[in-house]
């Protein structure tokens, strides 16, 4: 190693500094939405040195490529909108604190770390630092049962899957004398597929679906995004599972990519499983913030067929779903946030009978972002699922796009009830006030510009992230 | 010398007593002990893999493994105390607000 590598590890190191600096920063600062528009600052100090950062570094333990910086892109508009949609919502649950911001960014750190892992220890280290972050987060409405239920379940649930992990790691050491994902796959082009590599496969693939909600290993997701201040939930449901996402692609695209005859049927059996198990529950749920999970359980889904489809088409389609599906999901949590107030909880599909006639502009938008969820175009939706399908029948698998378009036709079921109940229902009793806030209703406006941008003009991303996986 | 199999068999025995524990135990604390069994069969594992292939990774990866899973406890604990604050009982069965 040279001192030239820092470069390299630059943006990972202001994060960590800054992260810190919030976190000490919290002592001095009063007003809390303070300390948030420090956390945003530090990511655009942080975005900074993206640029610089390209290359291989510490034997190849850490990598900063077109991959890794498109989903660090991700992570910090995901960062920014939580952050925005933060403020007024945590002053209603009397749960201000300055911490939350220097953990948001922590987790952040993590994802970061997650996304670069050239080694399968780094991975490990920056999923731990992600995980042991959103454990607290989720678990920060201390005084409220739910939020500590859910921190609970998230945690026994997590430390299992994460113990599971390294399991895999250990089988995966064991059989190729090396935790370089490089150098694993370069080892594993000899070997043929023993039971003992099927095995550790699995393991890996076992805890990356706990990671990124795959049924049959989801049960902890609805529970935990119920429970979950909802800030938190839009982030969960985004950020950590772009950056398991980032994980499955680099371990099972590069890594294990010699065994891709193997764990081809597994991912594509999790996949259809997801999507049904997903789009079904949902229909029953009563609940919109927990249709939403369940709704992030199928997105899940949707997105490893990116993964399954491989090559440059299939990652590309994969990560601007992600990005695509963050604008969208976090614009849906946006407007149940702005639903909360300080003796309302505003997350059954009751409060949302008759919106329409009461505050017009929040329906509408509501309206934008569920049929953007269900893929209905012009809005960014459809352009995400036009772009995994066509890489899905490239690849071969035309059977799988219709399974999915399939279930994306179930879940128009779901989603358009959100739009019948407000705008074909008459409102039922006092209406519902609102408790907006300047930085919310920007965070609503960026996430809805993107999605009809995005929707109508999809280009730019679309080559953006070609350009960078190619 | 003891064969390097031996070692990787009491690993795994340890992580599959841990998976038993956290599956089949309903309290809380006997849950943690069991995810702490489960990470220390890897660690003995890996630290037999490590010696015998000459090869530090496996060690590296146990120090790193020691540490988080020592903050990992002290989260737990934390989220255990502060759902005690709010109902006291350490039985996951009664934990069940939140429907699955």
């Amino acid at each position: 190693m040279n001192f030239t590598d820092i470069h390299t590890l630059m943006p990972e190191i202001v994060m960590a500094v800054l992260a810190l600096a919030v976190l000490l920063s919290e002592l001095v600062i009063r007003r809390k939405e303070t300390v948030g528009l420090l956390a945003i600052v530090s990511v655009a100090v942080t975005a900074y040195f993206i640029p610089t950062s390209f290359g291989t570094v510490f034997n190849g333990m850490f990598i900063s490529d077109g991959y890794s910086v498109f989903f660090k892109f991700i992570f910090f508009t995901c960062l920014i909108l939580t952050v925005l949609i933060s403020s007024r919502y945590l002053e209603i649950e009397r749960s201000s604190h300055g911490e939350y911001y220097a953990l948001l960014m922590f987790a952040t750190l993590g994802m970061m770390l997650m996304a670069s892992a050239g080694d399968l220890i780094v991975l490990y280290l920056g999923l731990e630092l992600m995980a042991l972050s959103l454990y607290v987060l989720t678990g920060f409405i201390r005084h409220e049962y739910r939020s500590n239920e859910a921190s609970l379940k998230y945690f026994l649930l997590g430390a299992f899957s994460s113990a599971i992990l390294l399991y895999g790691i250990m089988m995966i050491y064991a059989q190729t004398g090396t935790t370089d994902i490089n150098t694993i796959s370069s080892v594993l082009t000899e070997k043929k597929a023993t039971v003992s590599l099927l095995l550790s496969v699995i393991f890996l693939l076992v805890a990356f679906s706990f990671k990124i909600a795959l049924a049959p290993f989801h049960m902890w997701t609805p529970d935990v995004y119920e429970g979950a201040p909802t800030s938190i939930t839009a982030f969960m449901s985004v950020g950590p599972k772009a950056a398991g996402f980032a994980v499955l692609g680099r371990v099972f695209l590069v890594g294990l990519y010699p065994l891709q005859i193997n764990w081809i049927p597994l991912l594509i059996g999790l996949s259809i499983l997801t999507m049904a198990v997903g789009n079904i529950l949902a229909i029953q749920q009563r609940s919109v913030k927990r249709m939403l999970a369940y709704s992030s359980i199928a997105h899940a889904g949707y997105a490893v067929i990116g993964i399954i489809a491989g090559g440059n088409e299939g990652v590309s389609a994969m990560m601007n779903y992600l990005l695509i599906y963050m604008f969208m999901n976090i614009g849906a949590f946006s407007i149940l946030i702005l639903m909360r107030s300080e003796d309302f909880l505003g997350e059954s599909l009751d409060d949302f009978k008759g919106l329409a006639k009461t505050h017009p502009l929040t329906a509408g938008l509501m309206l934008l972002f569920m049929f953007s969820l269900t893929g209905i175009p012009p809005t960014a939706g459809f352009i995400g699922k036009f772009y995994l399908f066509k890489a899905a029948v490239g690849a071969g698998y035309t059977w799988l796009a219709i399974v999915t378009v399939i279930f994306s036709a179930i879940s128009a079921y779901f989603y358009l009830r959100v739009v019948i109940y407000m705008y074909m229902h008459e409102p039922e009793g006092e209406a519902v006030s609102l408790s907006g806030s300047p930085s919310l209703g920007l965070a609503l406006l960026i996430s809805a510009l993107l999605v009809l941008f995005i929707g109508i003009y999809p280009s730019p991303f679309i080559s953006f992230a070609r350009i960078v996986t190619g | 010398m003891i064969p390097l199999h031996w070692y990787l068999w009491l690993g795994s025995i340890v992580f599959c007593i841990g998976i038993f524990g956290f599956l089949a135990k309903r309290n809380i604390i006997i849950m943690f002990l069991s995810i702490e069994l489960m990470l220390n069969g890897v660690n003995i594992s890996l630290v037999a893999l490590s010696h015998y292939m000459q090869d530090l990774r496996g060690e590296i990866l146990v120090f790193f493994i020691i540490a988080v899973a020592a903050a990992e406890a002290a989260i737990g604990l934390a989220i255990v105390v502060s759902l005690f604050r709010n109902r006291t009982s350490p039985h996951v069965d009664e934990i069940r607000e939140l429907k699955g």
